[in-house]
């Protein structure tokens, strides 16, 4: 192997440590977890949608706070107790309001948040809409009249090859005349 | 022939004689729009300034979270006293309607926060205020041996050793303080240290609203 494709290797392979370290960052202590991996895959789920309310931006289940611990505790007793994943938010919720949640709840305080991205689409179809509108309604400039064409067949047959030229003060004053010949 | 029309979007308006140019919009209503982003600019800025000032004062509290207990009595609990500290220990039932307003503190001598808002504890308990501890997650010989050191503002003290208690009234850290008023309900909450201001702002105006 080329020292190059070694390389590659080598990156991806630091790509794949880092990518898997968040992962492995979550809950440390096996002894925490519930025999059962159906309800300890409910209660890791449970808690991904817990705040921490110490580092208020992890959720219970990623954050290594006393608190997190002890509220993943709570959750994973709950359910070994047979307590249904509405019932456990609710337990939790009951106690840290609506900031827990890390998914919040649609209401009127959040009704805002929740409907923001429909707005910001609405907004813009609505401006799309209004710029083809104002394009649309953009007055387009008058046909040429019949003394216009035939100057513009001039031109045009002056800069024909193999056509005689007209001469060079027709093109000069008169109306809308622009431009002087290439 | 002048094929470029075509090109145009349905319903343009090809035949008639009319300047190059849309009329031009009105001079203010062109100055207005410029104004917009201007005003919006200046309405952020005093929201900013409003936010860190508030920070800087104490006023705004980015990271302050309101209870969710306001407006509910205490949940039910029942704490073991604090040995040797000569307090009786506390429970639910001495929330229920007190004779006065009171103050449950939750503390810990492990706590930096709370040595630095202990003489205010004490200030409030010497004019009268009853104040109840729950000490947090302490050993009960250190949390006796901080406040023999400091000083002990408290009326009564429970020992939360495995913190179950702190979670059924919310508590996401140590110094937390809540003001439960005569019929038993908890009216405000305050996340860390009691300071001057704080309490001369907030907390006694309230102990006055509810002491009648």
């Amino acid at each position: 192997m080329t020292g190059r494709a070694a390389f590659t290797l080598r990156t991806l392979a630091l790509l794949a440590a880092l990518s898997a370290a968040p992962a492995l960052a979550a809950v440390g202590d096996p002894a925490e977890r519930l025999r059962d991996p159906a309800l300890e895959a409910r209660a890791e789920a449970i808690g991904r949608e817990l705040r921490c309310l110490v580092c208020q931006n992890q959720s219970i289940e990623d954050s290594d706070a006393d608190l997190a611990r002890d509220l993943r505790r709570i959750v994973r007793e709950q359910i070994a107790t047979g307590r249904s994943d509405t019932e456990v938010i609710r337990f939790v919720h009951d106690r840290y309001g609506d900031f827990v949640l890390l998914r919040p709840r649609f209401t009127a305080a959040t009704a805002l948040l929740w409907a923001t991205p429909a707005v910001a689409l609405a907004g813009g179809l609505l401006l799309i809409l209004a710029m083809r509108r104002r394009i649309a309604t953009t007055r387009m400039p008058a046909e040429l009249t019949e003394a216009e064409r035939r100057r513009l067949r001039q031109i045009e047959g002056d800069e024909a090859p193999g056509e005689e030229a007209p001469p060079a003060t027709s093109l000069r004053g008169g109306p809308g005349g622009s431009g002087t010949p290439a | 022939m002048t094929p470029w029309p075509m090109l145009l979007p349905e319903g343009v308006d090809r035949g008639s004689a009319a300047p190059v140019e849309a009329p031009p919009r009105s001079p203010w209503r062109r100055r207005a729009l410029l104004l917009v982003p201007l005003g919006l600019a200046a309405g952020a800025g005093a929201g900013f300034y409003a936010m860190l000032r508030g920070m800087q004062t104490g006023d705004y509290d980015p990271k302050g979270l309101p209870s969710a207990l306001l407006g509910k009595p205490p949940p039910d609990f029942a704490l073991p006293p604090l040995e040797g500290s000569d307090r009786p220990a506390l429970t639910a039932a001495e929330l229920r309607s007190p004779a006065r307003p009171v103050l449950v503190n939750f503390f810990a001598s492990w706590c930096l926060p709370c040595v630095v808002e202990h003489p205010m504890l004490t200030r409030l308990a010497r004019a009268g205020v009853p104040i109840m501890g729950v000490a947090y997650k302490d050993r009960p010989e250190d949390a006796a041996a901080f406040l023999r050191q400091h000083g002990n503002p408290f009326a009564r003290i429970g020992l939360d050793l495995p913190g179950r208690v702190a979670i059924d009234w919310g508590v996401y850290g140590v110094p937390e303080t809540y003001l439960i008023d005569r019929r038993g309900i908890i009216r405000w909450r305050w996340a860390g240290p009691l300071t001057e201001d704080m309490v001369s702002r907030e907390l006694e105006p309230l102990l006055r609203r509810h002491a009648a």
